[in-house]
């Protein structure tokens, strides 16, 4: 016999399976050539950022490797040298290694980039989830919250905020952290509020148990799939937002090669010597592009509506 | 809107206060305390803060945002005054030029689904989106500036200096600049509204219309793109942000001495009346854009107006 | 006497996926005469719907049809090219669709829509039009119809969309009128209604009508023949009275069997027809509907049995035949769709059907 309780204790049964999940949208993930390359190109970036930290010596691994030079030591001697064996990429207006730089610009953007989306996926989630989860006024006041921050041009409170803390790697963080989250807690939203209208939930409530445990054991997988997509389109949108800082003047301040202040020194060299402003550049639109396909694709590989 | 606005000035206010260090701060050589403290009340910034607020609110309403504190004897207002033509020929050609090529390209890609003329489209589209917008600005200066230049021995290319002309929308100096600003939100709309177009054409009254015998133009444009255009006219609020956002930066790689670029200047030197002044007038214009949209979007969807 | 209006001969019409090629409509005859209701039956995806849509020429990609003809008052409809083939649509012939909230423009006016039928086709001057269409409307019963005129589809409830539908495509006298389904998406109460509507209009105005679904009962209310399709072929096909009282082919015997009817005696049960529907990319050899049939003999499986006369005016697709199947074997049939307890139940009551 069916009670409310036995329903409740049933629930296991509605939560989606895990594993045919995750591997068909793998197996879609594949097909799609440009997610695919995009995520190559990601991979190597990574590893590029990491070696050009660790050790932490100025250019780290790939300066023992003999495969760049040191991205701080200047040469006034060599200022815009062509590429070379010495300098794969050359060398800008203080005779630094370009390419050395290029790769601990990688490690600054992709840090930033990546790691923000954590204190996005915490503020956002966190709000979110409140207000789907209390409704009523604490909602009202929170989406009201929601839409003034959502009608303000990001970039705009950013430079302001940054503009209060000045420019460092940490107010740049906070700052793209604070004005990015509205997506993603208008998701969770929305995903909580569809799972507390669910009858196993007023089942629950009925008998009296505190559905928060129901609540998150179903967010969670029903979620993750556009949770990530929007994290993953942030990505780009973050690197953006540094990269264009840094070349204000307003971000990143030099002598940290991040590939915006790369890009401002190149553009006041541009007619001396174009190449030093086209390596960041494409750097940057490579790596934007790189984690749009990928967003791209995973967005298509984990669409319910398009499982056969 | 209004308390949008009054958000905006809080929010800004306060973390213009909380911000360490202030606006005499120099580098190098600092003034004494004593020119300091004089500069601080000669600009009431030795008032208690709400205090400040509070005439600064008063201020506003009366369209009196204080002095310039980098500029003396100039007020917030007389510069933005000067600054405001540049800026809005530049955002107002670019914006005049983008929605029709935006949407004619994804109407044109949605009716051509999977031709030449679609991935062409839709690649372009996703290029120009992910790629930084000082990119695009650079890449051109270089090709149409210094390249073409070299190649046509100084006869023919697109300058970049010379100072333009304030509401004149047909100069040359525009071009460029132009293009920079309104690449990705061309490519926004034209995404958008080919996936708005390609999810109209699935619909049922669609193959309804067919089969009353109607011109296919009239299916097209009475039908189709009656439909699919809303979700792209709701769009058009968050571009004119984007317009303006993007304005920073392409100001300042162009040298137009606009709203963009003074605000770009008074965050490094923390001119906070001026950083005050532009932000809101920013916030204004944009809540104002998207309340048009708002008024907008009722009369051309019907289904969202209060029934008789 | 009666002129024959519509004529399909042999139709194809494939869907070249990804998958294989669908043979939605796989050899498919059949004519429409002047003024005749005609009642197209089967289960989802058997190409009920794909062949009105050929008629129309508005098969969806990546359908085509490849080949046979379609004529109309002797044209071919698969050759007009395309401007004679848009005057063809909603003119010569008009179809109204499943589910009228979404097959109406939610942006524009119900009057409207109905008055572009008619100004595509340059019959009715543009003023003559928008008169007609509050005529029209009355016409299909609609209430306060000179104000309804300048409402929106999401103002209209759903029997009166349809309403509307069907007057939109009766606008220009249409010889033919093809209904998808179109109570399906509808109340109870109101598809009685909408039927009896359409039975009225064939009356009052002639037109012919061919009444798609997979709902017999609601070809027993309007329809003078029937066709019962599947997979993409016709597999029997008679006058409704003949086909509902001695149904040959066994599929239509089971679609029978799965509605209630008031003249039967209440210890009957319902008769559900095992398996699914055929995968048409992979369709089973011999009769497609061997693996689901309770009567099914080895020729079956082997050779596919072609449409012949069993009756007057009747066709049917079997080699097997209602008629010779023994009355024991119609119980074990009924039997094995039941579940157990209530078969047990039938055996002990010595319950005997009469019919077949």
């Amino acid at each position: 016999m069916a009670t409310a309780i036995g329903v409740a204790n049933q629930v296991d049964w509605d939560v989606p399976e895990q594993t045919g999940l995750w591997q068909d949208a793998w197996i879609r993930f594949r097909r799609n050539r440009l997610a695919v390359a995009g995520l190559a190109v990601v991979i190597i970036l990574i590893v590029i950022a990491f070696g050009a930290r660790l050790p932490a010596t100025p250019g780290g691994l790939w300066k023992i490797l003999h495969i760049t030079g040191d991205p701080f030591s200047q040469n006034v001697v060599d200022t815009y040298a062509h590429p070379s064996l010495q300098h794969p990429l050359g060398t800008d207006i203080l005779g630094r290694d370009q390419m050395s730089r290029i790769f601990y610009g990688a490690s600054i953007s992709l840090a930033i980039g990546i790691i923000v989306q954590f204190l996005v996926l915490v503020i956002g989630g966190s709000i979110g989830m409140a207000a789907g989860y209390y409704g009523g006024r604490v909602d009202n006041l929170l989406m009201r919250f929601t839409d003034i921050m959502y009608a303000f041009p990001d970039l705009l409170l950013v430079l302001v905020f940054v503009a209060a803390f000045g420019p460092s790697f940490w107010s740049i963080f906070i700052a793209i952290g604070i004005t990015s989250w509205v997506g993603l807690a208008r998701l969770v939203r929305g995903q909580v509020l569809s799972i507390k209208e669910k009858e196993y939930v007023e089942a629950a409530i009925m008998t009296g148990s505190s559905p928060i445990k129901l609540i998150l054991k179903h967010l969670v997988p029903n979620s993750l799939g556009p949770v990530i997509v929007t994290l993953t389109f942030g990505i780009p949108s973050a690197i953006f937002t540094e990269a264009a800082l840094s070349f204000l003047g307003i971000g990143i301040r030099p002598p940290e090669p991040s590939w915006g202040v790369m890009i401002e020194d190149g553009y006041s060299g541009i007619f001396a010597d174009p190449l030093q402003v086209l390596f960041p550049a494409i750097a940057v639109a490579l790596t934007m592009l790189s984690f749009t396909f990928i967003g791209d694709g995973l967005r298509d590989a984990l669409d319910p509506r398009m499982r056969r | 809107m209004i308390p949008v606005l009054f958000f905006v000035i809080l929010v800004t206010f306060i973390l213009m206060h909380m911000a360490p260090g202030g606006p005499w701060d120099r580098e190098g050589r600092q003034l004494s305390p004593a020119v300091i403290n004089n500069l601080n009340i000669k600009y009431g910034l030795d008032k208690p803060l709400w205090q400040q607020f509070w005439l600064y609110l008063w201020g506003a309403v009366h369209f009196d945002f204080g002095d310039s504190l980098q500029s003396p004897g100039q007020h917030v207002s007389t510069l933005l005054l000067e600054s405001w033509p540049y800026t809005l020929t530049l955002g107002a050609v670019t914006f005049v030029l983008l929605v029709p090529i935006g949407i004619g390209l994804g109407v044109i890609a949605a009716l051509r689904q999977n031709s030449w003329a679609d991935y062409g489209a839709l690649g372009l589209a996703t290029v120009a989106a992910s790629t930084p917008n000082f990119v695009v600005g650079i890449i051109l200066i270089i090709v149409f500036s210094l390249e073409l230049n070299k190649i046509t021995g100084g006869n023919f290319y697109l300058p970049t200096g010379g100072l333009p002309q304030p509401y004149n929308p047909f100069q040359i100096q525009l071009i460029m600049p132009v293009i920079t600003l309104g690449a990705l939100p061309t490519a926004y709309i034209a995404r958008l509204t080919r996936s708005s177009t390609l999810e109209t054409l699935r619909q049922d009254f669609v193959r309804t219309a067919w089969a009353k015998g109607l011109r296919p133009r009239l299916v097209v444009i009475r039908h189709v793109l009656k439909n699919s255009l809303i979700p792209v006219v709701t769009a058009l609020g968050p571009t004119f942000a984007f317009l303006v956002t993007g304005s920073f930066i392409v100001e300042t790689v162009f040298a137009i001495p606009g709203i963009g670029r003074s605000f770009v200047t008074s965050i490094s030197s923390r001119d906070y009346t001026m950083i005050l002044g532009t932000t809101l007038l920013y916030a204004g214009m944009i809540a104002l854009m998207n309340l048009i949209v708002d008024v907008l979007y009722v009369f051309i969807d019907p289904r969202v107006r209060l029934n008789s | 006497m009666a002129q024959t209006l519509l004529q399909v001969e042999d139709l194809h019409t494939n869907f070249f996926t990804s998958r294989g090629v669908v043979k939605a409509v796989d050899g498919v005859t059949m004519k429409i005469d002047a003024g005749e209701t005609l009642g197209v039956v089967g289960e989802s995806g058997c190409g009920k719907t794909i062949t009105a849509l050929s008629i129309l020429r508005l098969v969806p990609e990546p359908g085509k049809i490849v080949s046979g003809r379609i004529l109309f008052r002797g044209r071919d409809v698969t050759k007009m090219d395309d401007e004679e083939i848009r005057d063809f649509r909603g003119n010569d012939v008009a179809m109204i669709f499943q589910d009228p909230m979404t097959s109406l423009n939610p942006v524009t006016k119900v009057g409207f829509q109905i008055q572009e039928a008619m100004t595509a086709h340059s019959r009715f001057t543009p003023q003559l039009a928008k008169s007609r269409v509050v005529e029209l409307l009355k016409r299909v019963r609609v209430p306060a119809a000179e104000s309804r005129v300048n409402d929106f589809p999401h103002q209209f409830s759903g029997g009166m969309r349809q309403r509307a539908m069907i007057a939109m495509g009766l606008s220009n006298e249409p010889a033919l009128l093809i209904a998808d389904e179109p109570t399906t998406a509808l109340d109870v109460t109101v598809q009685a209604q909408i039927i009896q509507l359409m039975k009225q209009l064939n009356r009052e105005l002639g037109t012919a009508m061919m009444l798609i679904t997979h709902n017999m009962a609601l070809i027993a209310s309007l329809c003078e023949r029937v066709v019962v399709m599947y997979a993409g072929r016709i597999v029997e096909e008679g006058p409704v009275e003949q086909i509902f009282k001695s149904p040959q082919h066994p599929y239509t015997w089971s679609l029978l069997r799965s509605v209630p009817r008031v003249d039967e005696s209440r210890k009957d049960r319902l008769v559900s027809i095992k398996g699914l529907p055929p995968d048409l990319t992979k369709p089973p050899p011999g009769c497609k509907f061997h693996p689901r049939c309770p009567f099914v003999v080895d020729k079956c499986k082997v050779d596919e049995p072609s449409l012949d006369e069993v009756a007057v005016n009747q066709l049917a697709r079997c080699w097997v035949l209602m008629r010779n199947v023994r009355g024991e074997d119609i119980e074990a049939a009924k039997a094995s769709a039941l579940s157990l307890d209530a078969a047990a139940k039938l055996k002990a009551a010595g319950d005997v059907h009469a019919s077949s």
